[in-house]
């Protein structure tokens, strides 16, 4: 077992671990911390497959921007349910064994497949990821198009995000 | 190295811890937490694809840029809706929207 | 700048022009038309250029003007988009501009721009009209302005946006999202006064009505992306493609893959273009504005369903060489298309209301091109959507205007008379001059009055179609038509513009403003001028040898070029003048004398019938009692056995209380005697089955997707299995 596989194996039982913290805690801040905790985590596992520049990705955009908007709506919403009771569902067994079940059968299914054990082809190191990315990111013959989808897409989420929240009652 | 399988073992296991929190609690905050383990769940798996498998395609990151993307705006215009709905109805149990019962 | 670039650019301007009204630019009404105007007329002006660039490529139908543009990668492949013109688009563009344009700023006058605001008036319901002081210090009853100007603009604005985008697109799926923003904007704008029920009625049923069309188009894609993996036209509608589609039988009423996809495509023309059995959506979709009415009847949605029977001919021709019996895709269309034409227009004589006149008129006209396509006629198909565009478009504005006109003498005299009712018009020529003559003009383009009017020539050339292949029933019922076209126009004019007014209102009728006659002058000109571009080779007054420039513009895209006979005859062009000199004589001469109060000369002639049409064969009751009737009263048996019935929380609750009811129904089983207490039991069971079935509707987001999960957890595992032993 090399060191790399050691990191990941600790890694992934951390954020695993976090994640099951994020779905099973009663007080919402907490499990929005260890949503941070996990998100972290995956971040870790972007470097470990060798981009650097999404895990750094990761943290800018999911723990800078999504997981503080998250604590924020927490933060707003706090006095609305109380942590004495339970956060789940009733019938929440049946979403466990669903998830288990589609789990292992998944697993099992994946462990028919012989790419399932492929190893990691080394990069060529003669070509930077990131100024391919970004080329095809704006090439017309590449991803140009997408990409402004995705750009007009930001713009309708921000727009409606702040028509949505807005107090109508106080115009 | 590590091998693809373990790779993909863990993203499934993120992705179906997200899944299970999206459906089991109460909160709808928490129903937005659990989407975003599952995107990221996802984002592992393209990611790891790419490295393993189509190391020649940008395909697999530029779907990881727009699922990103995807997941600020779902996140905006979710918690905005889960505000506005707390300030009409006081409550955020995901339970209590219900009107469109049958 | 180079035109593919500029023809990227084409759809654009409304479509920004409907962001900025709906972001802000609403809150100020000149500024919101202004823009849209505007966005109207960077389009014009953009597909002018592209239609006049079009007409110097050599041979636009090989080399069309293409642009594409990578959108998805599906694997190695990429899904792509684009734009195309050839002689098709180029024709549909140039009547889609024109008509767009005069529509939009005519609607200024129409929403009466600058009025004084009405008290009473509010959004949702047609403005009431204010009271306005005159120059003399005297109070007078004006009309007032559309309390939803801006919203008015924004919406047609999107509308615009979508039929350029149809037009322009190469391929089948960016035509079928701009038709589907198309349906959502007819959604809106036919239910645009929405504080009137019936508004909101013919909105719903607008809506439903092209879905049922839709859904069957979307098939037709997926059909034919799963056979040839594309949607371009490029691929889809090349001879080679349409050969092998047309090679491989789908055992679906033994058509061929290209016959049936081809009908599914044209089950979305029925839905959108307003055919036989799917029509019933367009005369109600009279509700909304009378622009609207014009947009949606003449210069988009209907034209956007023909279009796209003409676009999928490729493939409904496929395997027919003409001179042979028709296939069956061809069959379906020159019946549906001839009935259609025949069906409407009977109705069209029996209706009082000016707008619903012109409303069953064009799903005649369009009736007609369905036909043309059915026997062949490409090129007479195409020929009729753009005439007919233009003098459809002239005849609805004519219509607003003279209700616009009405509604300014209703208010002045205070006669509350129905303002569409053309049996309160009459003398109309005197006061609306200007409307007077436009509408006449598209008037006598709808009936086909000989050489002068565009109308005539598009309709003869579809009668010649017909004649020359020798499809007598489809030529005598669309001869028959053309009468009665002819014959209802006439009864038309005649009612609104000629004799003398029959009540106050239309006494006092004024002519609108030049904001709405100038683009009435402009579509006037097209109504009569463009049809001396498609005036047949060997036509005895002209002489020319030369068939005219619209048919070789756009036979090279006929996929049965080479085959046709193009034999001139005059029989057909003989009784195209007949119908359409004696359907107008008579109507003239029938409704020329009517006075007030009489009953309706059409009427007496044809007693009983007469209902039957006056009710449009009471389709609307047949649709209702066949399949709004039962929906309503399953709903409400549903509702009334289970209604009362709680709802218990969750799934865990609820197989709780599935054993129970197991149980009950084991203890009457074996307890008790089944003859005594079967009924009970029976009934039980029903409720109790209904209990478990309505929890499934809980309305919780979280319990459809557990429902979800178990669904792809459990025939995952049937396939997996299922795949084990196959």
């Amino acid at each position: 077992m090399t060191a790399v596989q050691i990191v990941f194996l600790a890694v992934a039982a951390l954020t695993l671990a976090a994640a099951v913290m994020v779905v099973s805690l009663r007080r919402m801040m907490q499990s929005a911390l260890a949503l941070i905790l996990a998100l972290v985590g995956v971040a870790v596992i972007f470097a470990l497959l060798g981009s650097g520049f999404f895990a750094v990705s990761q943290v800018v955009v999911y723990i800078g921007a999504i997981a503080i908007l998250i604590i924020f709506a927490v933060m707003l919403t706090q006095n609305s349910m109380s942590p004495e009771h339970s956060q789940m569902n009733p019938g929440f067994l049946y979403a466990a064994l669903g998830s288990a079940l589609l789990f292992s059968s998944l697993v099992f299914i994946l462990s028919m497949w012989v790419g399932f054990y492929a190893i990691p082809v080394n990069l060529d190191p003669s070509v930077d990821t990131i100024t391919v990315l970004g080329l095809s990111l704006t090439d017309p013959q590449g991803f140009a198009l997408p990409f402004e989808i995705v750009s007009v897409l930001l713009l309708a989420a921000l727009i409606g995000g702040i028509y949505i929240a807005r107090d109508h009652h106080r115009d | 190295m590590i091998p693809l399988s373990w790779i993909l073992a863990f993203s499934l296991a993120l992705f179906f811890i997200g899944l299970f929190g999206a459906i089991a609690r109460k909160n709808a905050i928490s129903i937005l937490m659990g989407i975003e383990l599952m995107l990221n769940a996802v984002n592992i798996n393209l990611l790891a694809f790419w490295r393993y498998l189509y190391s020649a395609h940008m395909n697999g990151l530029v779907f990881i840029a727009v699922v990103f993307a995807v997941a600020a705006a779902e996140t905006a215009v979710g918690l905005a809706l889960i505000i506005s709905a707390y300030r009409n109805r006081r409550t955020i149990t995901a339970g209590d929207f219900d009107s469109l019962k049958g | 700048m180079a035109i593919e670039k500029l023809l990227w650019l084409i759809p654009l301007p409304p479509l920004i022009a409907f962001v900025l009204i709906s972001l802000g630019a609403n809150r100020s009404r000149g500024l919101s038309h202004s823009l849209a105007v505007a966005g109207a007329g960077l389009s014009w002006l953009g597909s002018m250029f592209v239609f006049w660039k079009a007409l110097q490529v050599k041979d636009l139908t090989g080399f069309p003007i293409i642009s594409t543009i990578n959108w998805l990668p599906m694997g190695a492949e990429w899904l792509k988009v684009g734009i195309r013109i050839d002689p098709l688009s180029a024709v549909t563009l140039f009547f889609v501009a024109w008509t767009i344009l005069c529509i939009f700023i005519y609607s200024i006058g129409y929403h009466n721009y600058n009025a004084p605001a009405g008290v009473h008036d509010q959004p949702g319901l047609p403005p009431h009209g204010a009271l306005h002081t005159s120059d003399e210090g005297k109070i007078i009853h004006v009309p007032s302005v559309e309390p939803m100007y801006a919203r008015f603009f924004g919406l047609i604005s999107l509308f615009a946006f979508a039929m350029y985008l149809l037009v322009i697109s190469d391929n089948l799926l960016t035509l079928y999202i701009g038709w589907e923003i198309m349906g959502l904007c007819s959604y809106l704008l036919i239910g645009f006064w929405y504080a009137k029920p019936s508004a909101r009625d013919a909105a719903v049923k607008a809506f439903l009505t092209t879905r049922v069309g839709d859904v069957f188009m979307l098939l037709g894609l997926a059909a034919l992306y799963t056979s040839t993996g594309s949607l371009s036209y490029d691929v889809v509608f090349r001879p080679d493609v349409v050969v092998q589609l047309a090679a491989i039988p789908t055992g679906v009423f033994g058509l061929s893959l290209a016959g049936l996809s081809g009908l599914l495509l044209f089950i979305g023309t029925v839905g959108k273009s307003a055919q036989f059995p799917l029509h019933i959506w367009l005369p109600d979709a009279m509700e909304g504005p009378t622009p609207v009415s014009a947009m949606i009847h003449a210069a988009t949605m209907v034209s956007a369903g023909v279009y796209l029977a003409v676009r999928a001919f490729p493939l409904i021709s496929a395997g027919w060489t003409p001179g042979s019996p028709l296939t069956p895709p061809m069959m379906v269309l020159a019946v549906i298309g001839t009935f259609t034409a025949f069906f409407a227009a009977s109705i069209a004589i029996a209706q009082n209301d000016i707008k619903r006149v012109l409303a069953y008129s064009t799903i005649s006209q369009l009736g007609f091109m369905v036909a043309a396509l059915g026997v062949g006629s490409y090129t007479a198909a195409v020929f009729h959507l753009f005439t007919h565009a233009f003098f459809k478009a002239l005849l609805f504005l004519g219509a607003g205007s003279v209700i616009h006109g009405m509604e300014h003498g209703a208010l002045a005299e205070d006669d509350p008379v129905d303002v569409q009712d053309m049996f309160h018009m009459g003398g109309l020529r005197k006061t609306m001059p200007l409307t007077f003559w436009t509408f006449s003009a598209g008037g006598l383009s709808l009936a086909g009055f000989p050489l002068l009017t565009a109308g005539f020539w598009s309709k003869d050339e579809i009668l010649s179609g017909a004649f020359s292949g020798r499809f007598w029933v489809v030529f005598i019922v669309l001869a028959i038509t053309a009468l009665i076209t002819a014959f209802y126009t006439a009864r038309q004019i005649t009612l609104t513009f000629l004799g003398t007014p029959r009540s106050q209102a239309a006494g006092h009728a004024q002519e609108n403003k030049p904001i709405m006659t100038y683009p009435l002058v402009v579509l006037a000109v097209f109504a009569i001028g463009a049809g001396w571009i498609g005036i047949p080779a060997g036509f005895p007054l002209t002489g020319a040898h030369q068939a005219g420039w619209i048919i070789t513009f756009l036979s090279p895209m006929n996929p049965l070029e080479g085959h046709s006979p193009e034999v001139f005859s005059s029989l057909p062009l003989v009784v195209s003048l007949v119908v359409s000199i004696g359907g107008l004589y008579l109507g003239w001469r029938v409704y020329r004398g009517y006075q007030a109060g009489q009953v309706d000369p059409v009427e007496r002639a044809l007693g009983p019938v007469f209902s039957l049409l006056k009710q449009k064969y009471y389709i609307d009751e047949v649709y209702s009692a066949i399949f709004i009737r039962p929906a309503r009263w399953m709903a409400e048996i549903f509702t009334a056995l289970w209604l009362d019935n709680r709802i218990i929380d969750g799934m865990v609750n609820g197989l709780s209380a599935l054993m129970p009811a197991l149980g009950s129904l084991l203890r009457n089983g074996f307890d008790k005697p089944v003859i005594s207490n079967g009924g009970d039991a029976l009934g039980n069971r029903l409720i109790h089955w209904g209990q478990i079935l309505r929890k499934v509707q809980s309305g919780r987001i979280q319990q459809y997707m557990l429902y979800t999960l178990w669904v792809i957890v459990v025939s995952g595992m049937v396939v997996f299995y299922l795949m084990g032993r196959g």
